[in-house]
C-alpha cells in the first residue's frame, strides 16, 4: 500500500555545490592522476552577482552620456534624472503622485489578497465550495482581465473604485489558483495520518492542511505582487488624472524622457521592495524549509 | 489453560469472516483472527498479498474499500506507517504530541522521545533527522497514546540493515515494557520470527499458516532454534531452498 518512501513533499533537492570547492582545489594540486567527474554545477555564486549586472549598466550609460554618445532628448544622463527627480520631489508633485499609486496598488492589492484568500479556503475546504466558486473563477482568469477595462469604466466609472476594482481582480486570480490548488493537492499519507491521530476536521485543517499549503500560498501571493505593480502601470497610463503612470503619460506628451525614467525607476523600486518583503516572510514563515537549500 | 486466559482478558483484536475488494478482486477472503491483549503478532506475505490491506482496516482507514466482514479493535491504538509520516513543518516534539490533549502532552512527548533515545531532539525539524531518527519520532509519536494496539506497516522497510537491527531491539523493548499488541506487518521472514511470538502468512487472502514461535526473547538472527521456523514460512511463502540460498 504504502510504497512511497519517505517524505515527496519536501523537494529534497541534492546539494552539488557542497563538493564544488574540493573540486575546484583538485585541479590546482593534479599531480596525481585521478578520474575526477566534470562538475556540472554552475559553481559558487560570486558575491554580489545580483548587483553587478545592473551596476555595470549604469556604469556604461554615465560614460556614454559623459562621452556625448548619447541624444539627451532620447536618453537623459543619470545626474539629469537625479537632478529632476529631486525637483519634483521638491515642489511636491512627485510625493503626491507616488502616495496615489501606492495608495491605489495598496488597496487593489489588500483586497485581492483577502478574496482571494477567502475564495481559495471556501472552495478548496469544502465540496459544495468548490462547486460553486472553483469554475466561476476559472472562467474569470480565462479573461484577461485588462480587457475588462472598458466594461467596468462604464459600470464604476474612471474614478479609484474603478482602478482599485481591476488591481484586486488582478491580483486575486494568481493567489486563488495557488492556494486552491496547494489546498486540494495536500498529500494523502497526511489525510491518513490526520484519522490515525483522530484529528477533528478543524484541528486536521490548522495543523496539517493550512501549513501544508503554505508554500503554494507564497507563490501565489508573489505573482498577485508583481500583478498589482503591472495593473497600475497600465491603469494609470490609460485612464488617470494623478499618479506616477499619469505623469509619465504628461511626460510623454512634453518630451520629457527624464521624467519619464524618474518614473520608471520608482516603479521598479517598487517592485523590487514589495517582492523582496513577501521573499522575507515567506524565509521566516516556512523556515521549516531552510534546513534543505541552507 | 490458554482457554483460562482468554477468559480473563478479551481478545485486543477480534475478525471474523473479514473480506474486502478492490474491483472484482477479493484481497481479503474471509479472515477470521484474534489477537490476545498483549501479543507480538507478525503478518508475513507477498507483495500483494493484502497484508496492508488487513492492516488498514483494522486501523479504520478503508473507506473506499467494498468489503463485509466482523471487525472488532481497541480504540487505543496507533499506526506506525513505512514511512515516518512526520508533517516537515512541524518541529520533532510537536509531530510527536500532534492531536493529543491536556496540559501534560509536552511532558508525555518528551518522555516518549527519551524512550526512543531521541532526547535532545526534540526542536530538531523532521528534515534534519536521519531515516532511522525518523522512524524512532514516529515510534514516540504512537506511544503518546499509550496504545493498547499498535499496528505497524512495515515500519522498517525504508531503513539500512543496520540500523534496522537496532530499531528491532527497540520495538521489542517497547514492547516489553508497555504491553500493547502488536501486529507487525513485514516481508522480511527474519525480521519476523525475531521479534514476533506468533507469526501468520497471509496467502490468497486468507491466513495460511499460523505459528508461535516458542523461542526465547533475545534472539539473535543466528539462533540455531529460529532456522526451523524460517524453514516452515519460506515454505508457506512458496520459497523453494535455491532462492532461498541465494537471499539470505
Amino acid at each position: 500500500m504504502t510504497e512511497r518512501v519517505l517524505d515527496g513533499s519536501t523537494a529534497i533537492r541534492p546539494r552539488p555545490a557542497d563538493h564544488e570547492p574540493e573540486h575546484g582545489r583538485a585541479h590546482e594540486r593534479a599531480p596525481v592522476t585521478r578520474r575526477s567527474t566534470r562538475g556540472l554545477a554552475p559553481g559558487r555564486r560570486l558575491p554580489a552577482s545580483r548587483l553587478t549586472g545592473p551596476v555595470l549598466f549604469l556604469a556604461l550609460w554615465a560614460a556614454a552620456s559623459a562621452a556625448g554618445q548619447l541624444d539627451p532628448g532620447a536618453i537623459p544622463a543619470p545626474w539629469t534624472v537625479l537632478r529632476t527627480a529631486a525637483h519634483l520631489w521638491t515642489d511636491g508633485t512627485l510625493g503626491s503622485d507616488i502616495t496615489t499609486s501606492l495608495r491605489r496598488a495598496g488597496y487593489g492589492f489588500a483586497i485581492g489578497l483577502v478574496g482571494g484568500v477567502a475564495l481559495a479556503l471556501a472552495a478548496g475546504l469544502s465540496r459544495v465550495g468548490e462547486a460553486l466558486i472553483d469554475g466561476t473563477v476559472q472562467l474569470n482568469r480565462a479573461i484577461p482581465t485588462l480587457g475588462l477595462i472598458p466594461l467596468f469604466i462604464l459600470w464604476l466609472g474612471i474614478g479609484e473604485t474603478f482602478k482599485i476594482t481591476i488591481i484586486a481582480i488582478v491580483v486575486y486570480i494568481p493567489i486563488y489558483l495557488n492556494l486552491h490548488s496547494a489546498l486540494s493537492g495536500i498529500d494523502n499519507r497526511f489525510v491518513e495520518l490526520g484519522e490515525v491521530l483522530g484529528l477533528s476536521r478543524v484541528q486536521f485543517i490548522r495543523q496539517i492542511v493550512i501549513p501544508g499549503a503554505l508554500p503554494g500560498f507564497f507563490v501565489g501571493l508573489r505573482l498577485g505582487v508583481t500583478g498589482s505593480w503591472l495593473s497600475l502601470v497600465v491603469l494609470e497610463q490609460i485612464n488617470a488624472t494623478s499618479g506616477l503612470g499619469y505623469m509619465m503619460f504628461q511626460a510623454q506628451n512634453y518630451g520629457r524622457t527624464d521624467v519619464i525614467i524618474v518614473g520608471l525607476l520608482i516603479y521598479g523600486i517598487f517592485g523590487l521592495v514589495s517582492d523582496s518583503a513577501v521573499r522575507l516572510i515567506e524565509r521566516r514563515v516556512l523556515s521549516w524549509r531552510r534546513t534543505l537549500s541552507n | 489453560m490458554a482457554t483460562h486466559a482468554e477468559q480473563l482478558t478479551p481478545p485486543a483484536v477480534r475478525i471474523s469472516g473479514l473480506t474486502r475488494s478492490f474491483g472484482a478482486r477479493d484481497v481479503l477472503d474471509g479472515i477470521d483472527l484474534d489477537i490476545p491483549a498483549g501479543q507480538f503478532v507478525a503478518l508475513l506475505g507477498h507483495s500483494g498479498s493484502g497484508k496492508s490491506t488487513l492492516l488498514r482496516a483494522i486501523a479504520g482507514l478503508d473507506h473506499q474499500v467494498t468489503g463485509s466482514g466482523e471487525l472488532a479493535a481497541p480504540q487505543r491504538l496507533s499506526v506506525v506507517f513505512q514511512d515516518s509520516r512526520l508533517l516537515p513543518w512541524r518541529r520533532v516534539l510537536d509531530n510527536v504530541i500532534l492531536g493529543t490533549r491536556g496540559k501534560d502532552a509536552a511532558e508525555r512527548g518528551r518522555a516518549a522521545l527519551t524512550e526512543v533515545g531521541l532526547a535532545g531532539r526534540e526542536r530538531a525539524w523532521p528534515n534534519e533527522l536521519s531515516g532511522g531518527e525518523a522512524q524512532r519520532a514516529a515510534l514516540a509519536r504512537s506511544l503518546v497514546w499509550d496504545p493498547e494496539l499498535l499496528l505497524a506497516d512495515e515500519p522498517f522497510g525504508a531503513l539500512d540493515a543496520l540500523t534496522r537491527i537496532r530499531m528491532h531491539t527497540l520495538l521489542r523493548e517497547l514492547w516489553e515494557r508497555h504491553r500493547p499488541s502488536v501486529l507487525l506487518v513485514t516481508h522480511d521472514v527474519d525480521e519476523a520470527i525475531v521479534l514476533a511470538d506468533r507469526v501468520l502468512v497471509l496467502d490468497q487472502g486468507r491466513i495460511g499458516l499460523d505459528v508461535s514461535v516458542d523461542v526465547p526473547h533475545p534472539r539473535s538472527y543466528r539462533d540455531p532454534l529460529l532456522g526451523e521456523y524460517r524453514e516452515r514460512l519460506f515454505a508457506a511463502l512458496g520459497v523453494t531452498e535455491d532462492v532461498q540460498g541465494a537471499t539470505t
